[in-house]
């Protein structure tokens, strides 16, 4: 169908400000996070209704558009790229909390709401919503479902997906599936597993039930250095191996506590190749018996420097350093990479050595952040754009770190999502009948394909092609075909 | 072991629709989902495919062949001070972990720690065709592909065989104490949810016979201060009443009559139905002990209304549902999610759902 006759049938029931399909009006919505990768979508609508959301995508079927989804556009491995000929879905005028209910600690919620308005919202009744990804301020928590988005204190509070009780879902054709529900399962195959992580191409979230849980009574955060990037590894195998469970535990390594202490004066010890934190909460007896064992572990673990926040103002210095990890790689940068792999923590060593060798390789520097507890790395390599052909390096660069991730028995991303960034790597991570079976399932929820087409899973050709960009080294075989 | 599974694959290689396959590994949960006649004649029998692959206590990682038995991998995890803190149950010693898995279920300890789903990390499985699939990993974080690994717990065999599970482990806590407080159910309700929004370190919660059960777990000080807080007396042998709910060996459970398992919102009302009730999960788990003549749709409905659903989790006859029924639109993805893993419909047809 020709565009305008798709805005003329859209603009029938949405109003003029929801559907945009000019040119400035559609800058915006050309990229995520992910700025690298940019496309212009055909049409741009933002519902403000379930109802709208169903007749949008009931068009989309009849017509065969295609249509990406978008929460809060922060995602970065480019989920939420338009579709040239598609249309882009924007979910964040769906932004209501509709019922939070303090006594079964539940909040029903539309899915542009934001990740920390959820807490905002139940911070009076001493619950919050405990997924934490470091973009909360702004991400959505459609977004958050459709990543399975983590956060800083996942090890001990979970992922999205073991924080949501019940979805409401549009499929493609614009059916209703009342997911999951009330109780803590669900009669049938568990599809709200299924749904969560699912990047947009299975279905269209309307409706989120989220578990509230209540904030910790104290949290105390233990800061230890280490002069060898080994031995803060070994402590945080320490730590898990005497039975302690952090709230939070996180590493830096010097490169990156050189380039936040600068603006955050965290206070951090700049001469030690890696820090780590590690947080505590719970009651007050808890916390205060755990921070004593956290201290004397870090000490048999070889720390050259502990601290433990005094009060909460400390507390909170210490973790700024962390948090500002990704603005100060754009400080010191023109920009930079954020990769996203997960390996076994005890493989820790070998992966940042062989980082090292690969940044000495490429002559491009990378700042390296690590969800020590849950073994998630974050590796930040620093480029230049306006440099011919560093961003291809870094991209290659990136790809070698994913492939060691694999090797070592992890996976290419734990936290943000295959997109259309990592594509490729799913070559290397599944088999061709692994693969298979992903579209199967997609085909499943949505038969005709239209939904976030050619995102998250690759088809065969494409691995194929892949395959022998391997062979030969870099040169890829066919550069024309389109990179979607 | 490829031979072992070399061989599962060539049973399902050659299996029709005609004659399809029973996947049992202990038969401890014989009893529990459809009734399917003729199931004993095809059996395939995973505990030839038993043991512990790797398990690296620090990692908090563990992965298991389907057929090892729970009480043997449990007791591998106690030896580090480790636990499946989903609780499982074991309905007789001969269960194991693929059948932990295929059917889902968690006991006492889930409503704060998780369900076995929450703990599943990834899944090697062998689908309706025979091939040998991967899914998830070895490692906490993954959002590479569909989550397949979480979407086998609870499908009952019907989606695939399961042959290696890898599960996320917890430490056992230092300290656990069970006190035990008079109330009615309607107090219990309140005071379980009430308690369950407050950072508190109760690990399970039963209420039965106007006594509610509560289990404290943590660092000592920190139960000795939550104990003073809430009361009660406590119970010398806690660890024993806990696994006799999970394991239903408790009193409650000995009956003939029908056991309905109905998962609703915590905060749901006394329910009035006829029947003796065993509150567990704060609220979140009823059990219902009832005359089988009472009208299925009864319970349903009272559960569907809670927020929830109802299994007749014991007393499951042939043309009985013992899962609840799923709208169209559901039942249309789950019958071709099914047609997609087990074309032939060869893998425990029947089992969940008539359908599939």
């Amino acid at each position: 169908m020709q565009p305008l006759e798709l805005v003329s049938e859209l603009s029938a029931f949405l109003p003029t400000e929801s559907v945009l399909y000019e040119g400035e009006d559609l800058r915006p919505y050309e990229c995520d996070g992910l700025s690298a990768y940019r496309q212009t979508p055909m049409i741009v609508v933002l519902p403000q209704t379930e109802d709208e959301v169903i007749k949008i995508l009931q068009i989309c079927h009849r017509t065969k558009t295609p249509v990406v989804p978008r929460g809060a556009g922060t995602g970065l491995s480019g989920g939420a790229l338009p579709h040239e000929s598609g249309i882009l879905l924007s979910l964040a005028k769906l932004k209501r909390i509709l019922e939070l209910d303090p006594a079964s600690r539940t909040a029903r919620v539309q899915p542009g709401v934001r990740n920390l308005a959820i807490s905002e919202a139940a911070a009076p009744y001493g619950l919050y919503y405990a997924p934490d990804p470091s973009s909360q301020i702004a991400c959505s928590i459609g977004g958050n479902v459709a990543e399975n988005s983590g956060g800083v204190h996942c090890l001990k509070y979970g992922l999205t997906v073991h924080n949501i009780l019940e979805l409401r879902v549009i499929t493609l054709s614009g059916e209703i599936l009342e997911i999951g529900g009330s109780g803590l399962d669900a009669s049938g195959y568990d599809l709200l597993a299924l749904m969560t992580g699912s990047e947009g191409m299975l279905g269209i979230v309307t409706e989120i039930v989220v578990k509230l849980i209540p904030s910790a009574e104290k949290a105390q955060v233990v800061m230890a250095a280490f002069d060898d990037i080994r031995e803060a590894g070994n402590a945080v195998a320490n730590v898990i191996g005497a039975g302690i469970i952090p709230a939070g535990m996180e590493m830096m390594d010097r490169i990156t506590t050189r380039a936040v202490e600068e603006y955050v004066h965290a206070g951090y010890n700049l001469e030690a190749a890696a820090i780590l934190l590690c947080e505590s909460d719970g009651t007050v007896e808890e916390v205060a018996d755990e921070v004593l064992r956290i201290g004397e572990i870090m000490r048999q673990s070889g720390a050259i420097e502990i601290k433990t926040s005094r009060d909460e103002s400390e507390r909170l210095r210490f973790w700024a350093g962390r948090k500002a990890a990704f603005p100060a790689a754009g400080r010191v940068s023109p920009d930079y990479y954020c990769m996203d792999g997960t390996i076994p923590r005890k493989s820790l060593a070998f992966v940042l050595t062989g980082i090292e060798r690969l940044s000495s390789e490429y002559g491009l520097r990378c700042m390296n952040v690590f969800h020590a507890g849950d073994g998630n790395l974050h590796p930040l390599i620093l480029y230049d754009a306006n440099q011919p052909g560093e961003l291809q390096k870094t991209e290659e660069f990136g790809a070698k770190i994913l492939e060691m991730c694999i090797d070592v028995g992890g996976t290419i991303t734990g936290e943000h999502g295959v997109g259309i960034e990592k594509i490729n790597q799913m070559c290397s991570q599944f088999t061709r009948h692994e693969l298979e079976m992903f579209h199967s399932v997609k085909a499943a929820f949505d038969p005709s394909g239209l939904l976030n087409p050619g995102k998250a899973i690759p088809t065969l050709r494409r691995c194929a092609e892949h395959g022998a960009m391997h062979v030969h080294r870099g040169e890829e075989k066919f550069p024309d075909l389109p990179r979607f | 072991m490829q031979d072992v599974i070399d061989r599962l694959a060539d049973t399902i290689r050659a299996a029709h629709p005609e004659s399809p396959l029973c996947i049992r590994g202990g038969a401890s949960k014989d009893f529990y989902g459809n009734c399917t006649p003729g199931r004993d004649n095809n059996l395939l029998d995973t505990r030839a495919y038993h043991g512990i692959v790797s398990y690296d206590p620090t990692e908090l990682v563990v992965t298991a062949r389907a057929g090892t038995r729970l009480i043997d991998l449990e007791s591998e995890l106690l030896a580090n001070r480790q636990m499946l803190a989903f609780d499982p149950p074991h309905f007789t010693e001969s269960a194991t972990i693929g059948g932990c898995i295929a059917a889902g279920l968690s006991g006492p300890r889930r409503s704060s720690a998780g369900s076995v789903r929450d703990f599943v990390l990834g899944v090697r499985m062998m689908d309706g065709k025979g091939d040998d699939l991967h899914f998830g990993g070895q490692v906490m974080k993954n959002v590479a592909g569909y989550d397949v690994s979480r979407l086998m717990v609870g499908s009952m065999g019907t989606l695939g065989l399961l042959l290696e599970i890898s599960l996320k482990v917890l430490p056992r806590p230092s300290v656990e104490m069970t006190v035990t407080l008079q109330m009615n159910e309607s107090d219990a309700i309140e005071r379980m949810n009430h308690w369950a929004g407050k950072p508190l370190p109760i690990s399970a919660t039963c209420f039965y016979n106007h006594t509610l059960m509560l289990r404290l777990s943590g660092a000592e000080p920190a139960v000795r201060a939550a104990h003073l807080k809430l009361g009660g007396e406590r119970l010398e042998d806690g660890d024993a009443f806990w696994r006799s709910v999970r394991d239903q060996t408790h009193p409650f459970f000995q009956s003939n009559q029908f056991l309905w398992r109905l998962s609703i919102k915590s905060t749901t009302p006394q329910l009035s139905l006829p029947g003796q009730q065993l509150i567990e999960w704060g609220g979140s788990l009823r059990w219902l002990i009832t005359d089988p003549d009472l009208p299925h749709e009864d319970v349903r409905k009272m559960s569907k209304a809670a927020g929830g659903h109802a299994t007749l989790f014991r007393g499951c006859k042939p043309s009985m549902d013992a899962f609840h029924p799923l709208s169209p639109e559901m039942m249309l993805i789950h019958r071709r999610l099914k047609e997609k893993f087990d074309p032939l419909r060869i893998l425990n047809p029947g089992r969940l759902f008539p359908e599939l």
